[in-house]
């Protein structure tokens, strides 16, 4: 078999050599470059097609990059205040399902909730890293599921949502940005990731909460 | 931070080098059967999810289009794979190929693994053999990978 291997990041792809590799600086996640955009795909695809007529092993670069500042972020509304005795982030993760639904209608479920918990659990597990954001041991704060992979779904479940409310797909990274800097939910995983630390949990157990960027220090 | 800082902090990571890559010349792309090994993590939702250092392969159905992301990195952007799977799984760009005429048949079964690996002892001995025979009793003559 013939193998044509795109690669996100260019050094890596010089270093593992392999027999036919296009370099792609394209978003990590999107390694054919721009969702929703039929013909620039086809570029990508024609482009490393044509390097099965390479005689020799060698790496070529897609000649269009996609850069990400790391300044963008998603502009989306969020529900208004609806139970005053609910935890503001609960009460926002509550606001956000029907969009949630909506969007699994249109786009299926690829990266919301339902390897860790359901959509139904977001709002309990949000619960548990308040807790731990609180103050709360982490592993008497009642995560339902290995801290990391909840975390995982409840970002999903509120970048699904997102995609039912705005009328774009998102630049790369800012629908992250958004859940992470603009939301409740997303304030109280960065204070439950830090209060982990803080408390010297092994690191690999707070560490993959979010992006190895959402440390502030 | 930027995606271009994010790729600054691993691009250094040590790379295993093979010294003979398995170069192949493939039958002409309008006669070949081509598949797709994407390290999303791509699952069915009726097949196991990956383990955090899981070396093993999903098998995806190329008539199905419910694939979850099974990824345990959050390093990557997952909003572009949620409006759109073509981004990281381009099987209705194959598709459209293919009733062109420009390539010949697009597999019937594709391979997922997960791109978070710690020990590539395994996946080199084990899981990527296996997959590679896996595909090659399909009869696949030219794979298409994609990084997640």
């Amino acid at each position: 078999m013939a193998t044509v291997a795109l690669g996100s990041i260019r050094q890596q792809m010089i270093g593992t050599a392999p027999p036919r590799g296009l370099a792609c600086d394209f978003p990590l996640g999107r390694p054919i470059g721009k969702p929703n955009d039929a013909e620039f795909q086809h570029k990508v695809l024609a482009h490393a097609f044509s390097m099965l007529k390479r005689t020799e092993p060698g790496v070529e670069d897609f000649p269009e990059s996609i850069p990400d500042e790391g300044t963008e972020m998603l502009v989306c509304p969020l529900p208004p205040r609806h139970d005053p005795d609910a935890h503001p982030a609960v009460d926002e993760a509550r606001g956000l399902r029907v969009a949630y639904d909506r969007a699994i209608e249109k786009y299926g479920n690829r990266v919301g909730a339902g390897r860790a918990i359901s959509a139904d659990d977001v709002p309990s597990a949000i619960e548990s890293f308040i807790r731990i954001s609180e103050g709360t041991p982490w592993k008497e704060a009642q995560v339902p599921g290995v801290p990391a992979r909840v975390a995982q779904d409840i970002r999903g479940y509120y970048e699904t949502a997102a995609l039912a409310i705005v009328d774009h797909t998102p630049a790369a990274w800012a629908g992250l940005r958004w859940f992470r800097d603009a939301t409740q939910t997303g304030k109280v995983i960065r204070a439950a990731q830090q209060a982990m630390k803080d408390a010297d949990v092994r690191r690999d157990l707070w560490l993959f909460l979010l992006p190895m960027d959402s440390m502030q220090d | 931070m930027a995606d271009q800082d994010i790729k600054r902090a691993v691009q250094d990571i040590e790379c295993p080098v093979f010294e003979q890559p398995a170069f192949t010349t493939p039958p002409p792309l309008e006669e070949a059967t081509v598949a797709i090994v994407t390290s999303a993590s791509l699952h069915h939702p009726d097949q196991d999810d990956f383990a955090p250092k899981d070396t093993t392969y999903r098998v995806l159905d190329a008539s199905r289009r419910d694939y979850l992301v099974g990824h345990w990195s959050p390093n990557f952007d997952t909003a572009g794979v949620a409006a759109d799977l073509n981004v990281v799984f381009p099987l209705d760009r194959l598709d459209e190929l293919a009733a062109q005429g420009r390539i010949g048949k697009v597999a019937d079964q594709h391979l997922a693994f997960a791109g978070n690996q710690f020990d590539l002892a395994q996946i080199r001995m084990d899981g990527g053999p296996a997959g590679a025979a896996f595909l090659k009793e399909q009869g696949v003559d030219v794979v298409l990978l994609t990084p997640v």
